[in-house]
């Protein structure tokens, strides 16, 4: 009783100041949530307006700023189609990604376990020029790259697109690291007294452990497969087995002055990806995110 | 437990055989060779011919290759200085306890990232052309501009939107990442410093950031090698006025794939190549930073 009756007289001096500063806050809370919601709006506006503008005619695209859908989708889709086989481009994607990301990600925990789990010979070392190629910019044995896949007969085929999702460092790294702290060392051991063969202590003991990390770094390797656009660009001469971010980049060649055909190719690279984004969001940032705390 | 004395190290050659036959083949092989290729006058159908430090004289004397690390180094520091600054705004507001919905802007400040950089370039060329794209429709239609403006044929618009672009790709997943550092902070800080009556601002200032730090450095690192590196987006938006919108490896594409200048294409690779190593020494010896990244 006393200590509330105490409270009491101060709180006479500071009702003033306790409701002004109620008042502030409530004031910066209230344009807090306007500039964020601002913000969201212009980040989305962009594709709104792909999305429209791909359903009017080029005319209309010329002429005046378009907020509403048009009923034109149609015949832009059809001249689109009839010139760049985008639906095509789409499944060689998918086709390419899918197989590179089960690869990428199956050898890399492969190779990250090895260096984890065995001391051989020069492991550090030979761990450290892993680490240094991460330095080393894509792009730079790109023309030695092209020569030599031309040389070997695999141009103009999948092969120099997938195999090299096998070797990738940040994924080596990424596991090694995972394989340190989710693999303990007593359960390969045990493992190894009940007779079961190396690799099947990887299939069976060590890569069911890994599983979760699995998720994590498969988006990032699916999308950047997804993304590539220089390697299928310069190694595949046939249209028809070409990515889509290739026919994207033809489309704006072909179509230059077609412009309800271009934002009808957008839509279409845009609308799949939201589909998928709009159902595993959550999964997907989280996992980014906890690919984020592990770097 | 016989078998367990049994040296098993041996065994990883194995595990990380093929990620280093993979990187050999896809990897360090293609980029030694490219070195051999830049000293060569490769053109595509001729056998390459050793012509010895041509091509790098050529390089050195080449003003379009300076022009492209200007141009790259300016699109850079203009897309990373409002790329990180609204990354941290949107994390450290969306990390706030009174944000309800939090889910639904992660998801929608990401969104752009895992579209296609080749889509969002045609996306940024579309919306910024100089006839009918929908900003100076816009523009026009609010009143603020009476004639089009012709964004992609000026030197300092052409880059500002090239830019652009880039932010645009990129702010979301920067803002992820410094909201895993931001919860990976212990709230029992936050509530000591509410107890001992520090302001928001302080908090921030005294807390957060510092904690965040190396995460912000981490970001900055690998946005000084992914930055100098961009590609696929800025060739959607073209060259520019006078190639002031030619980046370093867009010079490179052009040389070996458009003009099938293969040798000289290779020494602009390692030229490139150095151009982003010398970089990122730089970026390691901004004082604090190497300090961090080992603690």
């Amino acid at each position: 009783m006393k200590q509330s009756l105490e409270i009491k007289s101060t709180s006479v001096i500071t009702d003033k100041e306790l409701k002004a500063k109620k008042r502030k806050s409530l004031i910066i809370i209230t344009l807090i949530w306007i500039m964020l919601i601002i913000s969201a709006i212009i980040c989305l506006i962009p594709f709104y307006s792909m999305i429209i503008t791909s359903t009017h005619a080029n005319s209309e695209i010329a002429r005046k700023l378009l907020m509403t859908p048009g009923d034109k989708f149609l015949d832009n889709y059809k001249r689109l189609v009839e010139v760049v086989p985008i639906w095509r481009g789409f499944a060689n994607s998918l086709f390419i990604t899918l197989i590179s990301t089960v690869l990428g990600l199956y050898f890399s925990a492969m190779s990250g376990y090895g260096f984890s789990k065995y001391q051989f010979k020069g492991n550090s070392f030979l761990f450290a020029c892993v680490l240094g190629t991460m330095m080393v910019p894509g792009q730079l044995g790109i023309i030695g790259f092209f020569r030599l896949m031309n040389e070997m007969g695999l141009i103009n085929t999948y092969w120099p697109i997938i195999l090299p999702s096998i070797s990738n460092a940040f994924a080596l790294f990424f596991f090694k690291q995972v394989a340190d702290n989710s693999v303990p060392k007593e359960i390969v051991e045990a493992a190894r007294i009940d007779g079961s063969r190396e690799i099947t202590i990887f299939h069976r003991v060590a890569l069911p452990l890994m599983g979760p990390s699995l998720a994590t770094l498969g988006i990032f390797l699916f999308i950047g497969k997804w993304n590539e656009f220089l390697q299928p660009m310069i190694l595949l001469f046939d249209n028809k087995l070409q990515t889509l971010p290739v026919m994207i980049a033809s489309v704006r060649s072909q179509f230059n002055v077609d412009y309800g055909a271009q934002y009808v190719g957008i839509v279409i690279s845009i609308i799949p990806i939201l589909i998928v984004f709009a159902i595993f969001s959550k999964q997907i940032i989280g996992n980014v995110m906890a690919g984020a705390v592990k770097e | 437990m016989f078998k367990s004395k049994i040296d098993k190290n041996p065994h990883g050659y194995y595990f990380i055989a093929p990620f280093f036959i993979s990187f050999i083949v896809f990897g360090l092989g293609p980029i030694l060779y490219s070195f051999y290729l830049s000293f060569t006058n490769w053109e595509g159908f001729n056998e390459p011919a050793f012509i010895g430090l041509a091509n790098y004289e050529r390089l050195i004397h080449d003003t379009l290759f300076y022009k492209s690390i200007l141009n790259t180094l300016v699109i850079w520091i203009f897309s990373i200085i409002p790329q990180l600054t609204i990354a941290l705004t949107l994390a450290l507001v969306l990390h706030e306890k009174f944000i309800r919905g939090r889910h639904l802007f992660h998801a929608i400040f990401y969104f752009p990232n895992i579209i296609t950089p080749i889509t969002l370039g045609v996306m940024f060329a579309l919306m910024f052309d100089w006839q009918t794209g929908s900003i100076n429709q816009f523009l026009v239609s609010i009143g603020v501009i009476e004639e089009p403006i012709y964004w992609m044929n000026n030197v300092w618009t052409s880059r500002a939107i090239v830019a652009l672009t880039i932010m645009f790709q990129n702010f979301g997943f920067n803002m992820l990442v410094f909201l895993a550092g931001l919860q990976a902070i212990p709230k029992d800080l936050y509530e000591a410093a509410e107890i001992d009556g520090a302001s928001k601002f302080q908090t921030a200032v005294k807390i957060t950031i510092p904690l965040i730090r190396p995460v912000l450095i981490f970001t900055l690192i690998t946005s000084v090698i992914g930055g100098l590196q961009i590609f696929d987006a800025p060739l959607m938006l073209g060259k520019g006025p006078d190639n002031s919108t030619v980046t370093m490896i867009m010079n490179l594409y052009e040389a070996a794939f458009v003009r099938y200048d293969y040798g000289y294409g290779a020494t602009i690779a390692y030229g490139a190549f150095v151009v982003i190593a010398i970089a990122t020494i730089i970026t390691f010896l901004i004082p604090g930073v190497r300090k961090k990244k080992e603690a």
